[in-house]
């Protein structure tokens, strides 16, 4: 079944302002789900949905499932470890074995960047990115979309910039395309190290300094920064990016404007961010969590062939997804 | 009774003679008897029409990749020579990764007695620098020469030790054969699948930045100057080893270099949609990059089209784009690929095509052919330079159908390929 955002949702590269703009207003009446004490709607009843997660993953994974349930979905969770791709199954054979049983959507976390469209492309099932490698996260930029749209409305123009690990970092890239086709000005900011050769060419601004990035912005999206960088060279050590490119009160202080702090956790607080600047007032971390829920319901609802006319109505009935 | 052919009605195309002209050709006994001219006073010869077909000295392809001995699932000896062979090839050079590499006299042995047994094109083959390839001790060019080996390289593995590298252009020189490298500085270029620059960065995957390669071209260049061996630079893709080749040859260093028909025809944006078809070491490059490598042929900066001819099995190609395995097919493809996209674009003129696919590989390598003079050896390539044909892997002779180019319609076809005087491949429909 085809959708108005077509089969699948695997970057945010792809997408026209408008198809951006439905998923974030699909979104808003399911928010109000979540605050009910009955957090359950009848949306997808009988639709089958995969959560294929071949990394790690808490956050993401929770809330994809809270979202299929409460849209009354049956779900499968498949962890890579205790599966048979511990079995040296290639992932065009789990995929394949998974659609065998008839699922009608496939959430797919991939180390590998093109692993989503991958399956994509090898399967009729719809398929939604919940995050490949290094190059997006799909729901993730939403959800950043939702939670910077809740705060400021329109974002024309709107200054936001990604500091930290952009070269290893699918949030960043979803983050550049969505803010970008909303018609927010984008920069990011971190060590040359950890920034993508040819970065500026995506149309982003680039400062060496955090200083200067705090100076220029209205919203700041810290991203994670692995541990493992240290190891692989890319920075000398943690506290010293603490005390270069940490996002501290003192700096943020320094700023002409209040700035709304973004994270995609989790956090490693006291590295990329201190704990006064992630429990302070302008911090809205949790914001991003809660609106992840609705965020991945909208496009669940879509994908589905639901109408976005009828999101409010599918609320409270059976009626909203086609069949 | 003398075995003769005589190819009627063709252009004879033969850049080593300085020949472009309508003429007949007799081969008698494996060798170039008459060139030019109407040959009418000869019998018994069997008769090969080539009307609308240029009649070249045979194309030489020095750098491929048969996959035997190891990974006969994938292509073979025998296989590879017959691909090589539609594809206009009468003599191909192969590199010595293979499982077990090919690092020694008996191997090198074995690859021959293979090819002879093929009777398709002929097979070269290319010994190891180092032995296992593993960069530490010279391989025993002396023996493998003895035993029919033309060049070393440990292709697949870059040469990261500058002293190995010196030490290998140092000894080869005893053995008059050139040290080919695949240049790449593996730590710039490690864990990388494409190339470094706006694509990767949009796509996600990790990239080579061309200095990974030119680094590795000026070092060589500078140890060929030290050394006065004759290196052989594999696969050049950017601008800079343009410049830096051109550099060499300008101070009169023994450098000489080779270009793929991919690099020549396809840039970076090929790998969007992460198709692994698209993955090659050295990566496709930008469009700058094209156009140097283009530009460079015509003024003879690099002297050579060779194919890397890289045969993948299905499985292998058909994942992830980061853990797909580098290279495509290409002795299939290359003729029309360099037709289309040079001759057809005025980069090139056939003569130029002949000198780069024939005449100078087989001058650089120090192997027979490359010429039609009479009395040379009779390996011989007929092209229709117009024929226009749709590529469709399934039908390639190569075990491998990875390739980037399938559905592609392109120009100019291999019509009869002739190796010592006998007809190894002729297109049949």
């Amino acid at each position: 079944m085809t959708s108005t955002l077509g089969k699948d949702l695997l970057a945010l590269e792809p997408l026209s302002p408008d198809q951006i703009r439905l998923i974030l207003d699909t979104a808003e009446p399911f928010k109000e789900i979540s605050e009910r004490s009955i957090k359950k709607v009848p949306a997808l009843r009988g639709k089958t949905i995969v959560n294929l997660f071949f990394e790690a993953s808490t956050r993401t994974r929770i809330s994809f499932e809270f979202a299929e349930k409460r849209l009354s979905a049956d779900t499968v969770n498949v962890a890579a470890s205790g599966s048979s791709v511990q079995k040296g199954e290639t992932l065009v054979d789990t995929a394949r074995n998974l659609e065998a049983m008839r699922i009608d959507m496939v959430v797919i976390r991939h180390s590998a960047s093109g692993a989503a469209r991958f399956l994509a492309e090898r399967i009729e099932s719809n398929v939604v990115n919940a995050g490949d490698g290094m190059h997006e996260h799909p729901t993730q930029g939403l959800l950043d979309l939702l939670t910077l749209r809740d705060h400021f409305g329109d974002l024309t123009g709107r200054r936001v910039c990604i500091v930290g690990d952009v070269l290893h970092s699918r949030v960043a890239r979803s983050n550049i395309w969505g803010l970008k086709k909303l018609g927010a000005e984008v920069a990011v900011c971190g060590p040359k190290s950890l920034l993508p050769w040819g970065i500026g060419e995506l149309g982003v601004q680039v400062f060496k300094r955090v200083e200067e990035a705090i100076e220029w912005a209205e919203a700041l999206n810290v991203l994670r920064l692995q541990l493992e960088r240290m190891t692989a060279g890319f920075i000398p050590s943690l506290r010293e990016y603490n005390r270069v490119f940490g996002i501290s009160k003192e700096r943020l202080e320094r700023a002409p404007r209040d700035i709304l702090i973004l994270h995609p956790g989790p956090m490693n607080r006291g590295v990329e961010i201190d704990s006064d600047v992630a429990d302070g007032p302008h911090s809205v971390i949790l914001n991003q969590v809660t609106n992840g829920v609705a965020i991945r319901m909208a496009v669940l609802y879509l994908l589905a062939g639901g109408r976005p006319e009828l999101a409010e109505a599918a609320k409270g009935s059976a009626g909203g997804g086609e069949r | 009774m003398r075995n003769m052919l005589l190819l009627t009605g063709g252009t004879i195309l033969d850049p080593s003679c300085g020949v472009n002209e309508r003429g007949d050709l007799l081969i008698a006994d494996g060798k170039v008897a008459r060139a030019g001219g109407r040959i009418s006073d000869v019998e018994d010869a069997e008769v090969i029409d080539c009307t609308g077909c240029y009649v070249s000295p045979g194309f030489i392809d020095v750098h491929c990749h048969l996959r035997e001995p190891g990974r006969e699932d994938v292509e073979t000896i025998a296989t590879g020579a017959r691909a090589a062979a539609a594809g206009g090839f009468t003599a191909v050079c192969a590199m010595p990764n293979t499982e077990p590499v090919t690092d020694n006299q008996a191997a090198v042995g074995f690859i021959i007695r293979q090819a002879h047994r093929a009777g398709a094109a002929k097979v070269y083959p290319i010994g190891a620098i180092s032995v296992g390839q593993k960069g530490e001790s010279l391989a025993e060019f002396g023996e493998m020469v003895g035993a029919g080996a033309v060049a070393v390289s440990d292709d697949g593995r870059p040469v990261a030790s500058a002293h190995l590298m010196r030490t290998a252009l140092e000894y080869a020189q005893a053995f008059d054969i050139p040290v080919i490298d695949h240049c790449e500085e593996p730590t710039l270029a490690h864990g990388g699948s494409m190339n470094e620059g706006i694509v990767s960065a949009r796509l996600g995957l990790r990239g080579i930045p061309s200095e990974a390669e030119e680094i590795m071209v000026i070092r060589d260049i500078l140890l060929a100057r030290r050394t006065g061996g004759h290196v052989h630079l594999a696969h050049m893709s950017t601008k800079g080893s343009v410049e830096l080749i051109r550099w060499g040859k300008e101070r009169g260093i023994n450098v000489t270099a080779e270009v793929t028909p991919h690099h020549l025809t396809l840039t970076e944006e090929a790998v969007d949609g992460y198709d692994t078809h698209a993955k090659m070491n050295p990566p496709l490059r930008t469009a700058e990059g094209l156009a140097a490598v283009r530009e460079a042929r015509p003024h003879g900066t690099i002297d050579v089209v060779a194919t890397d001819h890289a045969p993948h099995h299905y499985d292998a190609k058909e994942r992830e784009f980061a853990d797909a395995p580098f290279g495509i097919v290409g002795l299939e493809t290359a003729l029309a690929l360099v037709v289309t996209e040079l001759v057809g674009t005025g980069i090139l003129d056939f003569p130029q095509l002949v000198d780069r696919m024939s005449t100078r590989p087989a001058k650089l390598f120090h192997l027979p052919g490359g010429t039609l003079a009479e009395g040379s050896v009779a390996d011989v390539t007929v092209f229709d330079p117009t024929r226009e044909w749709k590529v469709d892997p399934s039908a390639f002779l190569s075990m491998g159908r990875n390739t980037p180019y399938a559905g592609r319609t392109l120009t100019g076809r291999a019509m009869c390929t002739i190796v010592d005087g006998r007809v190894v491949y002729r297109l049949t429909q």
